[in-house]
């Protein structure tokens, strides 16, 4: 596991930039902790002053201090993105495995399931989710929700890679050497899906990430929890742009960006790894 | 006598083909023979690729289910132990070596894990010393020392280290039977008799059964009491190996010892193919539906029209 | 180490003994991570010399196919599963040759009766071919030029025992007519003795021995040759067959002196500290070894203990 990092981050470039990107990111995210204000307070400082060297990202209408506030907006989000990336691989891996190894019934009923997941329709089965819970779809019930909807594509992919892992031989040795179902697959098997695992676990938080931003900013999430989709939603509600405090849109927006540009990477790069051959390939020109 | 593995008119269809030009290929079609309980035996199973002969040994083990016939193992049959301690026990008696050791062992794991799993399950052993100790007697009987072979990745170890590991690890839970589906195809010339001299110490001094299976006449010839030719899923010639392959019968035994590559007339070029032998084996395989297996006296059959 | 015109050369060696990356470098396709070190491989194709491990691309490519060729080991992986192979034929084949369509085929078509293949199977698609066909069809892409030289890497290493012969004779028959050098490269000692004029034997990424195909195999003057001829089972005799101990070195630590020395019967504190040389032993007849005239056969060929053996 180090030494793929090693590798990764020797050899190629893409990964490299991923790491500092995501790194600076969380470094951001977790200033939170040391912020002289509590981030559900409005009026704290004199709104709508532009970036300067009291206030690095300038203040908004609601009278905060911008900095400080997309700390905590960051931490939510990522936590967010996160949690819902370790459900959601926990629900696949399970799933995925389970139907690749076992295969027969157990196989068609369990992608019986995965193939109607994949056919729901998120974004309405979203919003239906806020009518309902209101203010009470905070940032984990929201996490698990996403969770819950996150995973039948992976699972899919996961099973593949069991189903060839099945045919191997050492799976067949691991049987007569009297390991048991869940023994293989997750000792025997689970190494080769971890790949797999990191690199889809990257993409699923740019998905999960992406949906918060969109439900935030049309105000269907709880909006006094300060993430990247309610900062945006109170700059719109604001007319920031309008207005003339451009900062209070642009910042946030290309932070965004650069945390997407960098779990982008992260997943392509790891991706690549996957692939022996391409991963040879690089490495045999990072030689010379 | 009473027989430890019986194989009895045992069949297998194989479904081919889509949703409407279905199929039924036969892969084994009624093979019957049986390993008596007292005297081992190393039984050679000889045929191309396409022969059956490997989902014969995956029946065997209970990898799949016949679709006529039944296998008896000690006189219960052994369909239908999918698990459970019926299952384990069987497991216990009858382990597998598989063709390639390269991929026997899974290449992220150690190589001692399979065998320490083998002795805990079957012959319940939980002691830190008891489980060094078996395993180091199984792998003293391949030639091989637990010092060797612990805490090693397969590919610190030569493709024969890990067929002997390989053999260890079915070893370890002391079966009565061992099949062994092309153990030395993928291992290197130089190694490759050490693999099958192994397997005739193994008959000799530990009392296993073998179940061999090749396409190598040579090898066949060379450690096996009886043998079993196989043509497309039918058994065409079956008996005390010398005496098959000193004077083989059924054309396509025939075709079979003539096609082996003789090292004794070396580098004299001897490569011209047995046509009449290739026209004959095919006519047997065209008539083979009318074919039977006729009783030739000590135990050896041979397949003819009839 | 030299091929001559009109013969068959193996080259036997195990599985990471070198015999790949050595074919590599004879068929010039050489790429990184491998680099040649050192030495040279010169071809003398009517009349003009070319070394593969310095000419160019360009001139590489004039020489591929049309005077060097190869016949590989998966069949499969050659002929490509969507094309017929009429199509990979003139993939491989159409530019070298220079032809014309009509005449391209023609010429085909009198190459593939010329290897008794019905001319159907230039219709055909290659999974609708049995593997000894394939194999067979292969052996056509590469002999459709009629080149000088050949590599086949494990030609018959997939087949069946039967077809295996048949191939092999179909290849040695080409061979003779087209007096074209083979060099045939298997770890089947077996398949060595029926098709090879001479054989090179690699052991740890160096020849240690190379003769003539029967000398090799009735009077091997290298430990590792006698035990690789020894340990061949005869049918018609059992007598016990030595095996060897020990594991090939690996190639990026090999051992002082003699790479065989650690799993050798005969080695002497010399093998440990110096390379032997390669050296003539015999007619056309060289080995690497420090103690080539103490080696004997390990099993006597059966002519001369008819009788007491079996």
């Amino acid at each position: 596991m180090l030494t793929t990092f090693r590798d990764l981050f020797r050899y190629n470039i893409e990964f490299r930039i991923g790491v500092v990107l995501v790194s600076l990111i969380v470094i951001f995210s977790c200033l939170s902790f040391f912020s002289p204000y509590v981030p559900e307070q409005i009026y704290t400082v004199i709104p709508d002053q532009p970036p300067s060297l009291e206030h690095w990202f300038g203040t908004n209408s609601r009278g905060q201090d911008l900095f400080w506030n997309l700390t905590f907006a960051f931490r939510n989000t990522l936590v967010f993105g996160l949690i819902v990336a370790v459900l959601s691989r926990i629900i696949s891996i399970v799933v995925g495995m389970t139907a690749g190894y076992l295969s027969g019934w157990v196989d068609r009923g369990l992608m019986f399931v995965n193939d109607i997941f994949v056919a729901l329709p998120i974004f309405p089965i979203l919003i239906l989710f806020y009518f309902v819970l209101r203010n009470d779809l905070d940032t984990y019930t929201l996490a698990l929700i996403m969770a819950c909807l996150g995973w039948p594509f992976d699972a899919r992919l996961i099973r593949s890679v069991g189903l060839g892992l099945r045919h191997r031989e050492f799976t067949r040795q691991a049987i007569f050497a009297g390991m048991s179902p869940a023994k293989i697959m997750f000792e025997e098997h689970l190494p080769y899906v971890m790949p797999i695992i990191f690199s889809t676990a990257m993409a699923n938080m740019i998905w999960s990430i992406g949906f918060e931003v969109t439900l935030g900013v049309l105000g269907f999430t709880n909006l006094n929890v300060p993430t990247i989709g309610t900062t945006l939603y109170w700059a719109n509600n604001h007319s920031a742009m309008v207005v003339g405090t451009w900062w209070w849109v642009i910042i946030p927006v290309i932070l965004i960006i650069l945390t997407f540009i960098g779990l982008f990477l992260l997943a392509v790069s790891m991706n690549e790894h996957i692939d022996p051959r391409s991963r040879l390939r690089r490495m045999g020109g990072g030689n010379g | 006598m009473s027989a430890l593995l019986h194989v009895d008119g045992v069949s297998k269809y194989f479904a081919m083909g889509g949703l409407l030009s279905r199929t039924q290929t036969a892969a084994v079609r009624d093979a019957n023979f049986r390993l008596e309980q007292g005297t081992p035996e190393i039984f050679t199973i000889v045929g191309e690729s396409g022969s059956g002969k490997t989902t014969l040994a995956r029946m065997i083990l209970g990898l799949e289910t016949p679709t006529e016939g039944e296998i008896r193992y000690k006189g219960n049959p052994i369909s239908g132990l999918s698990f459970g301690a019926a299952r384990r026990a069987f497991m216990t008696d009858v382990q597998p070596v598989f063709q390639n050791p390269f991929e026997a062992f899974n290449p992220l794991k150690r190589v001692d894990r399979y065998i320490e799993s083998t002795a805990k399950v079957f012959r319940g052993i939980t002691a830190r010393a008891d489980l060094d100790a078996a395993m180091d007697e199984a792998l003293a009987s391949v030639g091989l020392s637990l010092a060797e072979v612990r805490g090693r990745y397969p590919h610190e170890l030569s493709g024969g280290q890990l067929q002997r590991a390989a053999i260890a690890r079915a070893l370890v839970c002391k079966p009565k039977v061992l099949i062994a589906d092309e153990p030395v195809s993928m291992v290197d010339a130089s190694l490759r008799m050490a693999i099958v001299n192994l397997l005739r110490t193994l008959r000799d001094d530990l009392g296993v059964s073998v179940i061999y299976i090749t396409h190598d006449l040579a090898t066949a010839y060379y450690i096996s009491d009886r043998i079993m030719i196989m043509q497309k899923g039918r058994v065409v010639e079956m008996g005390a190996a010398r005496q098959v392959l000193d004077d083989p019968q059924h054309p396509y035994s025939r075709l079979l010892k003539a096609s082996v590559l003789s090292v004794t007339d070396a580098g004299q070029g001897n490569l011209e193919p047995a046509r009449d032998l290739m026209e004959a084996s095919r006519t047997a395989l065209e008539h083979a539906d009318a074919s039977r297996l006729v009783e030739q006296g000590e135990g050896r059959l041979v397949r003819m029209a009839g | 180490m030299q091929v001559e015109r009109d013969e068959i050369y193996g080259i036997a060696g195990e599985s990471s003994s070198g015999k790949t990356s050595f074919i590599k470098v004879l068929a010039a396709a050489i790429r990184p991570p491998l680099r040649v070190v050192g030495g040279s491989v010169e071809y003398n194709f009517a009349g003009q010399r070319i070394d593969s491990t310095k000419a160019s691309e360009a001139e590489i490519k004039a020489i591929r196919w049309r005077h060097l060729s190869y016949i590989m080991q998966g069949s499969m992986s050659v002929l490509n599963p969507v094309r017929r192979i009429e199509k990979t034929f003139g993939d491989f084949a159409r530019s070298p040759l220079g032809l014309d369509c009509r005449a391209f085929r023609e010429r085909i078509e009198e190459h593939l009766d010329h290897l008794k293949l019905p001319k159907s199977v230039l219709r055909a698609y290659p999974h609708e071919l049995s593997g000894g066909m394939r194999q067979r069809v292969t052996i056509g892409l590469a002999t459709v030029c009629r080149p000088e030289f050949m590599i086949a890497d494990e030609p018959t290493t997939a087949l069946d025992v039967v077809v295996q012969k048949d191939v092999l004779s179909l290849l040695r028959n080409v061979q003779k007519e087209m007096g074209a050098s083979i060099v045939f490269v298997t770890h089947d000692m077996s398949v060595h003795a029926n098709i090879a004029d001479r054989i090179g034997i690699i052991y740890a990424g160096r020849l240690v021995e190379e003769g003539p195909t029967r000398t090799l195999f009735t009077e091997p003057k290298h430990p590792y040759t006698a035990h690789l001829v020894a340990s061949l089972p005869v049918i018609g005799d059992t007598r016990p067959r030595p095996s060897l101990e020990g594991r090939p070195p690996s190639l990026a630590d090999p051992p002082q002196g003699c790479r065989f020395h650690p799993r050798c019967p005969l080695a002497i504190d010399r093998c440990k500290r110096e390379v032997p040389p390669l050296e003539t032993v015999g007619t056309r007849h060289r080995s690497a070894c420090w103690r080539a005239q103490e080696v004997e056969p390990l099993v006597r060929p059966e002519a001369t203990v008819a009788g007491a053996g079996a």
